[in-house]
């Protein structure tokens, strides 16, 4: 994968597309073969500090229980009110959310209270598994437009999809699977009728 | 007046399994097999650990008898707690580990600091007492946890992506499980002499003992109860979510049981 944009990986359901991700932050382990980041086998390095540095958003958005400043303080023990505000902010989210039970959220606004609180570990890259699988359309276009700035910025993108359109709208470069094995990986411009609904 | 029965008085008290009996013939609860069976069971089982006991507290037998007997006690529970709850890997050797602790602590503050004299008649009693009363808050604290962690897997998983390590990632869910496990057991602390007047208690004062001696015995049995189901408790819950992960903080494949 490169070293920069959105890559985007698209593949039907049980081609291994969240198993790939997964691999990157060692949520699970290869059975054979390697996962390497900045040329290092992660294998070799430290779960924790790996995790924090390639962060992830899930399927479903997971909240825990209490305020969306106690979610936020899970990635941040020590977080200000003003550092809590900002890193709403950077999800879009404004500051009256910050004492809202995060069990009252609607799942575009949990998803992007995970985003906020996954970016609070500073990550170099950002795994989305689906993330917009379960928002409504404008939480979509939201946590699409977010992430394309983020990218903008430096921060690297995974984002696992089975909507094609959204990877023509989002990919800098491209990976297909099908049956756990990768049928195409270059920019999306040159992956041919492989992005085209069959 | 002594509460001491002989073999008669014993037959006599069949009487009351009779009226089970005919109590589920009356009502067709298809449990009277289910009655005698339990019944003929208690019995033959009281009868063997009576004449055991008898033989192991016999005087001038050494005292290790009775202390292979509470290691033998500490072996039983901890394979009934595995067979109940087959469904979690490696319940086994952490339900013993949770037992002897409970064991060890309760038996070292009752006869180190001079509660009770230590001898076979205090010792295996007391052991008892502990583990017996652990068995259940294990089992439930056990499954709770397993279960807590099978089925909140999208949370667990989120902290540790966070970087958290298992420990912490599972700790709110072991807190769960072991505050569901304990609870019972405070309830019953607290209503204890109010609604029903408890084992030791009952068989001291049908024994001919001082009511309020069988109070301070009954009070020290509860506190040991109290802390021998906690000890037991928080090692089976720290165990039990400590195998769920693996040393590099993933969460292990839980299967769910099969519907139906």
């Amino acid at each position: 994968m490169p070293d920069d944009g959105v890559t985007v990986v698209v593949g039907p359901s049980g081609s291994g597309k969240s198993t790939l991700l997964r691999l990157c932050n060692r949520l699970e382990a290869p059975t054979s073969g390697t996962v390497r980041f900045h040329g290092d086998d992660i294998a070799g390095l430290e779960p924790l500090r790996l995790r924090r540095r390639v962060g992830m958003v899930f399927q479903r958005p997971a909240t825990f229980g209490g305020t969306v400043g106690d979610n936020l303080r899970v990635a941040a023990p020590r977080l200000s009110d003003a550092d809590a505000l900002h890193a709403l902010s950077r999800a879009d989210l404004d500051g009256s959310f910050l004492d809202r039970p995060a069990s009252e959220l609607s799942g575009g606004e949990a998803q992007r209270v995970c985003l906020a609180r996954t970016l609070l570990t500073e990550p170099e890259v950002l795994l989305m598994d689906e993330p917009t699988s379960s928002v409504d359309a404008r939480s979509r276009r939201a946590l699409e437009d977010m992430t394309l700035g983020l990218a903008h910025n430096g921060v690297r993108m995974v984002w696992v999809t089975h909507d094609l359109a959204q990877a023509r709208r989002l990919a800098d470069y491209l990976l297909v699977l099908a049956e756990g094995r990768v049928e195409y990986a270059g920019p999306p411009e040159r992956a041919g009728d492989r992005l085209d609904e069959r | 007046m002594s509460a001491e029965i002989g073999w008669s008085g014993l037959a006599t008290s069949l009487v009351l399994v009779a009226v089970a009996i005919a109590l589920s013939l009356w009502r067709r609860l298809d449990l009277e097999r289910s009655i005698a069976w339990a019944s003929a069971r208690a019995l033959v089982q009281l009868l063997a650990v009576g004449v055991a006991l008898d033989l192991v507290l016999e005087p001038g037998r050494t005292l290790a008898w009775s202390w292979l007997w509470v290691v033998a006690m500490v072996v039983v529970a901890a394979t009934v707690v595995h067979l109940r709850a087959r469904e979690i890997p490696g319940l086994f050797p952490l339900a013993l580990a949770a037992f002897g602790a409970a064991t060890a602590i309760s038996l070292l503050v009752l006869f180190g600091l001079g509660v009770f004299e230590l001898d076979g008649r205090t010792l295996i009693p007391l052991a008892g007492l502990t583990i017996g009363n652990s068995m259940a808050a294990t089992v439930l604290v056990a499954r709770r946890v397993f279960e807590e962690l099978r089925d909140k897997r999208e949370e667990v998983e989120a902290r540790l992506a966070l970087g958290h390590t298992s420990t912490d990632a599972a700790r709110p869910y072991l807190r769960s499980g072991l505050r569901t496990a304990l609870i019972p057991q405070i309830e019953t602390t607290k209503a204890v002499g109010l609604v029903m007047l408890p084992g030791a208690m009952t068989g001291l004062i049908l024994a001919g003992v001082d009511p309020i001696d069988a109070v301070r015995v009954q009070a020290a049995v509860m506190f040991l109860v109290l802390g021998g189901v906690a000890t037991a408790t928080t090692v089976v819950g720290l165990g039990v979510s400590r195998r769920l992960f693996t040393p590099d903080h993933r969460l292990v494949r839980m299967e769910r049981p099969a519907e139906g």
